[in-house]
């Protein structure tokens, strides 16, 4: 957490006048008990009513400079934490993009999602506290010592004798419900686990007739979490009457001890007053104090997350000097490239080479982890080669820089994403400058204008966050018009006519030939009829190349091609 | 994502529930439930079965409270006879008399009384704590088990018409909010209210105008809340209003990272980012300030009450009027005041927002439930697989009819291809014979039965589902495919994996059968998985099945296993099939063509090509085609 403060550096001067405005209120706010002993031991002694009513005013005068202080201060530090949440997001949010996909991946999106609002949110909760009672807290108590031995100092060692009892209950609760507070997270999400699990398989439960048990299944996490809630709170049930019990008879400690030394005649009684006024005080501030012990921890682990974040390193990062890549219009070649996902033991892609000149089609074909988007990431260079190099137009994509490369790229991933906006945002989301022609004409390549013509709003027709009000056939069109309008000089195609029809899909890839003509494509594809007439067919095999050639060639040559076939195709066709 | 994350909250405070301070919930604009006072009235009706100990808490409550007013009072004695001494012993000094000692034996009574009732006072509010650490749990516990078991008996409807966040919340975040309210608020309130009327009763024994003037600082408590209420429900809609336009921005462009990457527009992104960053800040600061202020102003006027009595005290010590003790018992019920004014508000607040929760747990509770299996259902012992559908009509929505009029008679063994593009609305047709969903009108028999006739048990386990979104739990491989049969053994599980061509690659894992699946259970294939449900489908040796043989992300060897798999289930049994492959589908005694969630063709392979229809259509581009494409790319 103290980490993370590094970037209050802008506001140091703030806190430096927070701390100097909450001093002031804390002793406007210890002041008054030593005004209120002056009112008894010489205002009443003297029967002195001017006097009392001058003090008065003082007090009042006292409380109200306190009060403003504590305003200007809460003004002040309102500024202060707020505005360090927004310091944190900005960094967090400006490093995850920065992060390449190996690094996003390594997180996940979820929690990157909760690091960036939640965990910051957190913080700054904390942080105000931190910047309120943190503060007062400790002054209060510092202070309150203070004035109380100024009010007398043998009647001290009763405050030394309760503090540390005071610390000894808060320490042991702590010690038992702590651990406990630890468990209660995780039997939540237990539960929440199996009730998402019910939501999600409630066809197959019924269809299996397991209602019985998995009612029991949530009935044992619902136990489970009831018991560990009521130990937490017996625990925790001893902590306020402890704390009251020590503080009342802290004060009654004060009174039988404090009768001595008036009688004594050591003390005066306005001080007996203040003095058990102050041990309160201090005693209160002690237990603020601990409050915020317990909740620091909680931010802790956010703070913790955050630095997590920020402190990643990035492992892509533009070349110093970057090469421009000359005009050779999208020539792609791998040369020996080897790939592996950091932490796995085999390698995704293993000595691969070939090369894809502007005009060619080649086609990707293979199994589930063969290493198919593998291959297209390194194009892009969402991850970096372990071996061997990628190179664009005759030079290594880690010496250019990353978005002169993907400036030349049109990529359309497996998983369609649109951002909300309208769909003509979304397609220009590729170029922004395009024109209403270059829009209407990319739309028209990916058999999107159909359905855009049949919303009411057309172009600018509202999508909804993740797309939600488009269908997935819908969707992957426009997220091939987006890559259509940018005309790239390499088209990357992720298994992107998944979620169209044949007759669209067929459709869209012969409107798509005249378009990408004099580009270097790549399709990679689950099924043979979209890839076979392919320039070329590179066959891939957990993460080799067992085949690369035409559909004819391949058909000769290459095993697992021909197993592919044979699963898609019935016999005539293959015939 | 957004509904994954709702529940991902962070655990509840350790003291006073919620974060933020005792002012933390003043001024935040407050949920509110359309029916207070009936769904409170419910609400508290679950305490019933636990009202001995609920009433007890309370008695306890009570009590602790009182004890502890007391105190000051008494202690005020002590403190007025040590005065007394005290100005006995001046004006002993001034006469120059011998000193007279201090009432030590009184005063000696008086500490004693008041340990007594400090650590009766403790004693009672720890009990009333330790109890209803048990009556709020348990209550929380009965209503969360309440609602997953009407959760059990809802029609699928309900579930389809909701996202599983939603239901989610309610079970999470809304028995967060109660459980806590029961466990602090409920009884913060009792002791609070107590404790004002307790110390107003104190404090007019002591003195009545004294109280009067405390009291006159009421309305300025009432004042300052409501005026800073006021201002911030403006500041915090703003701040929330920006925080939901920033958590959407984030997530978007977090999910969509890989394309903001490809397409270079990390710096828009950030852009935007902090033109929204830059608003939630204003608004934050403002929210947090004018929150943040309550506290010092009610400090304040609790000071103005401690101000005004120390010097009216004082005044009228001077005539003999208040005894000193009696100034400082008056000074610790002022400052004991500003406390419990405070909580007030704030739970009233609390409870506000747990009314709204617990409403829409009770909505949820009254949700109509699936009608319930008839005294005299039946249970067909060995079902052959016989369904015919009469007259059937069907719609999800009344005002758009789905399906009208259907007929269908399928024999024992038959395949039934269902065809369709995709989204054609295939589920409907599990949903009718599951009875997942009720029919309009006409009637489903099996074997002769109508299924409303049937136990839904003894229905639904003449059915088997390999569908296309395989759900498996978080669990071992052995413990998800046994959830097919109750009661399976290892050996049956083994056998059931075995024929679905599944033995293999769960050997090949590390922990074989004790392999337990994650979450999203992605830590096996795609494939992988279907192969699972079909063991799961086999060791349940049903006599209907219902198949999607959708195989798309799936690697094409798996895909011939799970087609052999697939072809070996379906062997002798009826199965209604959502067909890809044009081989069953020729092959299927009976092909439905959907299209927009209704039965638009129905016959078989041949009938339909003579129609030349839609089917036909679809078979032309779809199967025939593949020898048409070779002028496109």
């Amino acid at each position: 957490m103290l980490k993370l403060y590094r970037f209050l550096k802008q506001y140091s001067l703030y806190i430096a006048v927070i701390i100097v405005f909450l001093f002031a209120q804390v002793l406007s706010d210890l002041y008054l008990p030593t005004l209120m002993a002056d009112i008894v031991d010489k205002g009443l002694a003297n029967q002195d009513i001017n006097y009392i009513l001058k003090i008065g005013g003082f007090m009042l005068l006292i409380a109200a400079g306190g009060t403003l202080c504590a305003i200007m201060a809460t003004y002040l530090s309102s500024k202060t934490a707020v505005g360090f949440g927004k310091i944190l997001r900005e960094k967090i949010f400006a490093k995850v993009e920065s992060f390449s996909l190996h690094e996003f991946d390594k997180f996940g999106t979820a929690t990157l999602i909760t690091r960036t609002t939640n965990d910051v949110t957190q913080i700054q909760q904390v942080s105000v506290l931190i910047l309120s009672m943190m503060i007062t807290a400790p002054l209060t108590c510092i202070g309150g010592v203070i004035m109380a031995l100024q009010q007398d100092r043998s009647l001290a060692w009763v405050l030394v004798v309760t503090i540390p009892i005071l610390f000894l209950v808060i320490g042991m609760t702590l010690k038992r419900g702590l651990p406990l507070f630890k468990v209660m997270q995780e039997k939540i999400d237990k539960l929440n686990l199996v009730l998402r699990e019910k939501l999600t398989g409630i066809r197959v439960v019924r269809a299996f007739n397991r209602i019985e048990k998995e009612r029991v299944r949530f009935d044992d996490a619902n136990a489970d979490l009831m018991d560990n809630a009521v130990k937490v709170n017996i625990i925790m049930a001893v902590l306020m009457p402890a704390m009251m019990l020590i503080m009342n008879l802290t004060t009654v400690a004060l009174v039988w001890f404090g009768a001595l030394r008036i009688e004594d005649g050591s003390m005066q009684i306005g001080s007996l007053l203040a003095f058990i006024q102050y041990a309160t005080q201090i005693l209160f501030s002690l237990l603020m104090l601990v409050m915020l012990f317990i909740m620091v921890p909680r931010a802790q682990v956010s703070a913790v997350r955050i630095n997590e974040v920020l402190e990643a390193n990035l492992d892509i990062i533009d070349p110093e000097k970057s090469n421009t890549a000359n005009n050779e219009g999208g020539f792609v070649e791998f040369k020996e490239v080897s790939f592996r996902y950091p932490g796995a033991d085999q390698p995704a892609l293993n000595k691969i080479t070939f090369s894809a000149k502007p005009g060619e089609l080649t086609a990707i074909i293979g199994g589930t982890g063969s290493g198919k988007s593998t291959l297209v990431n390194l194009i892009t260079r969402f991850y970096d080669v372990e071996n061997g190099s990628v190179l664009v137009d005759g030079v290594d994509v880690r010496e250019m820089s990353q978005k002169a490369l993907r400036a030349k790229i049109g990529f359309v991933p497996q998983k369609t994403v649109l951002f909300s906006g309208t769909i003509a945002e979304n397609i220009k989301y590729g170029k922004e400058n395009a024109t209403m022609e270059e829009l209407e004409q990319a739309a028209r390549v990916a058999q999107a204008t159909e359905f855009v013509s049949g919303l009411e709003a057309g172009f600018d027709h509202h999508i909804a966050q993740g797309g939600t009000n488009v269908s997935g056939g819908q969707k992957q069109r426009l997220s091939i018009a987006r890559a259509l309008i940018r005309k790239p000089e390499i088209y990357i195609f992720d298994d992107s006519f998944s979620a169209l029809d044949f007759k669209t899909s067929a459709k869209l890839r012969a409107a798509l030939k005249p378009e990408v003509l004099d580009a270097t494509v790549f399709i990679i594809a689950q099924s043979v009829s979209t890839v076979r007439d392919a320039d070329r067919i590179i066959v891939l095999d957990d993460g080799q190349i067992s085949g690369m050639g035409t559909h004819k060639e391949l058909l000769n040559t290459c095993k697992v091609y021909r197993e592919i076939v044979a699963s898609q195709l019935s016999e005539e066709e293959l015939a | 994502m957004s509904e994954e994350r709702k529940v991902d909250k962070p655990q509840q405070g350790v003291f006073g529930g919620r974060s933020g301070g005792p002012a933390g919930s003043l001024g935040k604009p407050v949920e509110k439930a359309k029916d207070f006072k009936g769904t409170l009235f419910r609400l508290l009706s679950y305490l019933k079965p636990q009202r001995t100990r609920f009433i007890t808490v309370f008695i306890f409550a009570i009590l602790g409270t009182i004890f502890s007013i007391v105190g000051p009072k008494i202690m005020s004695k002590a403190i007025t006879k040590i005065a007394e001494g005290f100005g006995a012993k001046m004006m002993a000094l001034k006469m120059h008399q011998p000193i007279p000692s201090m009432d030590f034996t009184y005063i000696g009574q008086i500490v004693l009384i008041l340990l007594g009732l400090y650590l009766i006072s403790a004693v009672f509010s720890y009990l009333q704590q330790y109890i209803m650490a048990g009556v709020a749990q348990k209550t929380v516990y009965n209503m969360r088990k309440e609602v997953d078991e009407k959760l059990a008996r809802l029609p699928l409807k309900f579930f389809d018409a909701r996202t599983h966040g939603e239901i989610l919340s309610r079970v999470t975040n809304d028995f967060d909010n109660i459980s806590t309210t029961l466990q602090q608020s409920l009884t913060q309130l009792i002791t609070s209210i107590v404790t004002i009327l307790g110390v107003v009763v104190m404090m007019l024994s002591i003195s009545p105008l004294l109280t009067l003037i405390v009291i006159l600082t009421l309305p300025l408590y009432v004042a300052v809340t409501m005026n800073i209420a006021k201002h911030s429900q403006k500041n915090f809609a703003a701040q929330q209003k920006s925080l939901g336009q920033l958590n959407g921005h984030v997530e978007e462009m977090y999910t969509g990272h890989r394309i903001v990457k490809a397409y270079g527009r990390e710096d828009e992104s950030i852009t935007t980012f902090n033109a929204i960053n830059e608003q939630l800040y204003t608004a934050g600061y403002k929210a947090q300030f004018i929150s943040g202020i309550i506290m010092p102003l009610m400090r304040f006027v609790g000071n103005l009450g401690y101000v005004i009595v120390c010097v009216v005290g004082g005044i009228f010590a001077t005539r003999g009027a208040i005894t000193i003790g009696d100034i400082l018992a008056f000074i610790q019920y002022s400052r004991q005041f500003t406390m419990p004014i405070v909580q007030t508000a704030n739970i009233a607040n609390i409870i506000q927002s747990t009314v709204a929760s617990a409403e829409r747990v009770f909505e949820l509770l009254d949700e109509s439930e699936e009608l319930p299996d008839s005294a005299d259902a039946k249970v067909i012992a060995f079902p052959k697989g016989e369904v015919r559908f009469e007259n059937v009509d069907f719609s999800y929505k009344e005002e758009e009819p789905l399906i009208k009029n259907m007929n269908i008679d399928v024999k024992q063994g038959h395949t039934i291809a269902i065809v369709g593009p995709t989204g054609a609305g295939k589920t409907t047709l599990v949903n009718l014979l599951m009875r997942f969903y009720e029919i309009g009108a006409g009637k489903i028999t099996i074997d002769g039965v109508d299924i409303r006739d049937i136990k839904r048990g003894s229905l639904r386990s003449m059915f088997g589902m390999v569908l296309q979104d395989t759900w498996l739990f978080n669990g071992t491989i052995m413990e998800n495919i046994a959830y097919g049969r109750e009661g399976a053994t290892e050996e049956e599980v083994i056998q059931a994996t075995r024929a679905a061509h599944a033995h293999h690659f769960i050997k090949t894992l590390p922990d074989g059968y004790n392999t337990i699946l994650n979450e999203e259970a992605s830590n096996i294939s795609q494939g992988q998985k279907q192969l699972l449900t079909i063991a799961r489908a086999i060791l349940a040796d049903p006599s209907i099945l219902i198949l999607d043989e959708a195989t798309s992300s799936v690697d094409s060897r798996t895909e011939v296993y799970i087609q052999k798999a697939m072809t070996e289930l379906m062997n002798g049994r009826t199965s209604f099939v959502i067909a890809h492959r044009l081989s069953t589908i020729r092959d299927a005694e009976l092909i439905l063509v959907m299209n927009k969630g209704s039965i638009i063709e129905m016959g078989n392979h041949n009938d339909l090509l003579a129609q030349n229809g839609f089917y036909a259509d679809l078979y032309n581009s779809q199967f025939a085609g593949a020898n048409l494409e070779n002028d496109v790319v």
